[in-house]
């Protein structure tokens, strides 16, 4: 039995302490917002916050996040930053199938809260492990910066 | 939700043996008939087009689409899928419309499979809006008459006197007002109005229809984890699945051992899935699968698995192997004459140039960021599964087969759909999910693919070889145009022993050639299929316009011209091609609605062109290229502006699309399938490719089947729109036509900012190394 910090809330779980921290939230605790895309940390679309820092969860260990402060895409817009990118997610219409979107949200969430006015090439950098096969980047980027407060040029 | 609902939905009609669109009427008479039962219409069955040519065919009744609650709450069901188009969106938003609903009390409910009661709910070949428009329309507009009738009965006043007005019904001369809800049952004992008697909207007081808005139906549950996707489902009891696969089109487990297997912690079960032996369509090829307490433990037991196959008769694909055998076979004259005018041999032979170029497109994923997946739980004699299916009837009839049940034992729920391209038309994975439940005792059982998984047993995009050759005259006119395109057809899934393409693939870019040219002749050599092939995105139109469109530049080039006037010129004066006499496919489409209108296609490129500043000065190392292209029955024309660093590295500042896809429905989702198809057309140009060795995909995940990545994205995609005259004029699609007109614009490009001609695709390092 592990006890996991999960949105705010202590979670125990049945699993053992390799299971990738991904499968645990799926299908043992039935958070399903994050995402499989890849296994290997190639894809993003499982990006989780441990203690504020976007990691692959398909590539964390549960013993890993122990002790730690795990936040997902149930529980990231109870922050400021990550409210406001929700909010910039819709204005600007991102998501096509909108599979990889938390993922990308995770990860947009946790370059502002480090850098909360990213540069182009700070956006690109920050974002470019996270795949979209719809192909939504150039709104992604704009998103970024209306929740930035940026202006983003029509 | 109080459940006194109104225009209470039909009971579920049993559901007969169905087919393939593609399998009915355009392909009377062509291949792909050979050995399929029940294939094409009684000779004496009128033609039917667009969506009521397709199996099924369409419904308009409010009484299957619209429910309204007494508290005004109305439900619309969507029969398509959503996979990033914008279904769920746009489709109950032209209902909405014709029944002046407010959206913000409006529910979007998704239909099960169920084609005899929703009518086709295949959601590809960029058709859902273009065939459902209309239909939509009407059944909205049927909704308000019944409540405006409804009205009119408990006022007891003359219905000519009654409107709706944001949600309500209104009495013009007194003023009174009514809630939907408040009629509602009244309405819904009313006939359905026939369809001379509806008065649909004049489209001046449109709400919702062309109008620019970016809420997205299911915007709310994406941002916040909420969303279904076939990948979420959880029951109670459920057990998580994983299938060991043949890595071989046609391979077999000859034998299998599974005692590591179940020692792994969680693992309950390994057992064999029949598989269909080729063509085995949208059933599964089989394997070992193992079955555990969650996805984890089951992949872990798989790869415990000791699996030996008998790899059969495709053991030996090598991709590279066969890319000679392919160019071999597009290098002479020969092969299936699938066009020919004039006497292009002969006008070739006496031209003043020559002009030859071979090009060569790849294999590819669809690499749906939500791998297949689905989930499916038996009980007394009934399996209902929920499954992220583009084709969930399709999936329905399967699986039945699979379970030998009737189709009506069989419900399969639509989840959203992480991704579809095309791929979530094949039904495999979700019959093996039943097989999976059924081995289980019916207990619920969730079956995902991994990403290794998905790069390997693909319906793979098909891979071809392509030679154009042009006899140009004194003037620098193209005189004769000569096509070969070798590639294997999707109708290899289907039946044995197919190699030419099928009616439907020659129709996608091929035989459609609208270019003003007195000699052409267009041929199909031979080609064998070794893996699954299937329809991705645009399908062999990604082939076919890379090939005709670098050709054309390569041409312009040659003579010394500007490729935009030359590409102008040769399109000829503006007319109306009839597409029954060169490419009677033409997407099921009528001639008469849906003739080619090459001034639409001028219009395009001249929009685009203008846009993008053709003609301008750019320094060295940069480059504009441009590429037009028909298909979907949609007109589009791009233009790509890159810059090539002296290292060879490609950067793309901007990407100009004009598209005439007729009428707008939801001019945001348009804009945002453009944007998307640039990234994949970029995805096919740039990085993708996947490769076959001793029969198997090379490939296993994102590192080695690249995918473009926000950094090589465009810093702006624009997209601008051919207004449409009218809300009467025919519909293109939206979903796939931009994809081909990407990789012939970049290489076009590339060749104008370095000299470099790319025709083998993907690029990906070929301009680091020497030429």
């Amino acid at each position: 039995m592990t006890t996991l910090q999960i949105n705010g809330k202590p979670t125990t779980v049945d699993a053992t302490p390799d299971t990738p921290l991904l499968w645990v939230l799926r299908d043992h605790v039935g958070l399903t917002g994050t995402k499989f895309g890849c296994g290997m940390a190639l894809c993003g679309a499982c990006t989780v916050h441990l203690d504020g820092v976007a990691v692959r969860s398909c590539q964390t260990p549960i013993s890993a996040a122990t002790g730690k402060k795990i936040t997902t895409i149930e529980g990231v817009g109870g922050s400021k930053v990550g409210k406001a990118v929700q909010t910039a997610w819709l204005s600007i219409g991102v998501p096509q199938c909108g599979y990889c979107q938390a993922g990308q949200i995770m990860t947009a969430t946790a370059l502002l809260e480090k850098t909360p006015k990213p540069s182009d090439a700070e956006i690109d950098g920050a974002m470019s492990g996270n795949l979209c096969r719809c192909g939504t980047y150039t709104r992604i980027r704009s998103a970024i910066k209306v929740a930035a407060g940026m202006k983003e040029q029509a | 939700m109080d459940m006194s609902t109104l225009f209470t939905p039909e009971a579920s009609k049993p559901t007969g043996t169905r087919r393939r669109a593609f399998l009915k009427t355009p392909l009377v008479g062509l291949t792909l008939c050979i050995g399929l039962p029940g294939f094409g219409l009684a000779a004496d069955e009128p033609q039917k087009y667009g969506g009521d040519g397709m199996p099924n065919g369409l419904r308009d009744s409010p009484k299957i689409f619209v429910s309204i609650a007494v508290d005004g709450t109305v439900s619309i069901v969507v029969s398509r899928s959503e996979m990033g188009q914008g279904v769920r969106t746009s489709m109950p938003r032209i209902v909405a419309d014709e029944l002046d609903a407010d959206l913000k009390r409006v529910r979007v409910v998704q239909a099960p499979g169920d084609e005899a009661k929703y009518g086709n709910q295949d959601t590809d070949g960029s058709r859902s809006t273009r065939h459902w428009f209309m239909p939509m329309r009407r059944c909205g507009a049927a909704a308000r008459q019944m409540l405006e009738q409804a009205a009119a009965d408990k006022w007891k006043v003359p219905v000519a006197e009654v409107v709706t007005q944001n949600h309500q019904l209104v009495h013009k001369p007194t003023g009174k007002k009514l809630g939907f809800g408040a009629v509602a049952v009244a309405a819904s004992k009313l006939d359905v109005p026939q369809m001379a008697s509806l008065k649909l909207k004049d489209p001046s007081k449109f709400l919702y229809i062309g109008k620019v808005d970016t809420t997205l139906t299911d915007g709310p549950g994406i941002v916040t984890g909420k969303s279904q996707y076939g990948i979420d489902t959880r029951l109670p009891g459920m057990f998580y699945a994983v299938v060991a696969r043949p890595p071989v089109l046609g391979g077999k487990v000859k034998s299998f051992d599974a005692a590591e297997a179940m020692k792994v912690p969680g693992v309950v079960k390994a057992f064999l899935i029949e598989g269909a032996p080729p063509p085995s369509e949208f059933m599964p090829v089989g394997g070992v699968c193992v079955v555990a307490k969650d996805t984890w433990a089951a992949i872990q037991g798989r790869k415990a698995l000791k699996i030996e196959w008998d790899d059969g008769a495709n053991a030996s694909y090598d991709s590279e192997a066969f890319r000679r055998v392919l160019q071999e076979a597009v290098s002479k004259p020969g092969g299936k004459v699938v066009r020919n005018e004039g006497d292009a041999y002969a006008a070739l032979a006496t031209a003043a140039k020559r002009f030859a170029a071979d090009y060569y497109v790849p294999h590819y994923a669809h690499a749906t960021m939500e791998c297949p997946a689905a989930t499916a739980r038996i009980v007394n004699g009934a399996c209902e599964v929920w499954a992220p299916s583009q084709s969930p009837q399709a999936a329905r009839d399967r699986v039945a087969k699979s379970l030998n049940l009737p189709a009506e034992k069989v419900t399969v729920n639509v989840t959203l759909l992480g991704g579809g391209f095309g791929r979530k038309s094949k039904a495999d994975f979700v019959v093996e999910a039943a097989q999976a439940s059924k081995a289980m005792n019916g207990a619920p059982v969730k079956l995902t693919w991994t990403r290794e998984d998905d790069l390997h047993n693909d319906y793979f995009h098909a891979v071809s070889a392509q030679r154009l050759e042009a006899g140009i005259d004194a003037n620098g006119k193209i005189v004769a145009w000569v096509h070969r395109a070798a590639e294997p057809t999707i109708a290899s899934i289907f039946a044995a022993d197919q190699k030419n393409l099928a009616a439907f693939e020659l129709g996608l870019g091929l035989t459609g050639m609208p270019y003003q040219i007195p000699n052409v002749r267009i041929e199909n050599p031979e080609a064998v299929a070794h893996t699954r092939i299937g329809w991705l995105r645009a399908v062999n139109n990604i082939q076919h316009a890379f090939a005709a469109q670098s050709f054309i530049a390569e041409v312009a080039n040659s003579v010394g011209k500007d490729h935009r006037d030359y590409l102008l010129e040769l399109l000829g004066p503006d007319r109306l091609i009839d597409p029954s006499k060169i490419e009677p496919w033409n997407h099921g489409e009528s001639p008469e609605r849906y003739p080619i209108n090459t001034g639409r296609l001028r219009r395009v490129i001249e929009t685009v062109s203008r846009e993008a500043g053709w003609g301008r000065k750019l320094p060295s190392g940069q480059g504009l290229g441009l590429a037009a292209h028909y298909s979907f029955v949609s007109y589009m024309a791009a233009v790509v502006e890159v810059a090539v660093t002296p290292k060879g590295e490609l950067v793309i500042p901007r990407v100009d699309i004009a598209v005439d896809c007729g009428p707008q429905i939801n001019p945001d989702r348009i804009r945002s399938q453009l944007e998307g198809a640039c990234v994949m057309g970029l995805s096919q140009a740039v990085v993708s490719e996947i490769t076959f060795k001793n029969g198997r995909a090379e490939q296993d995940n994102f590192h080695q089947y690249e995918i473009v990545r926000m950094n090589m994205t465009p810093r702006k995609i624009v997209v601008h729109f051919i207004p449409s005259e009218s809300y009467d004029a025919p519909l293109g699609g939206v979903g796939e036509p931009a994809v081909p007109v990407i990789a012939p614009a970049l290489m076009n490009a590339i060749f104008g900012a370095t000299g470099k001609r790319i025709r083998r695709l993907p690029l990906k390092d070929q301009l680091s190394s020497p030429v």
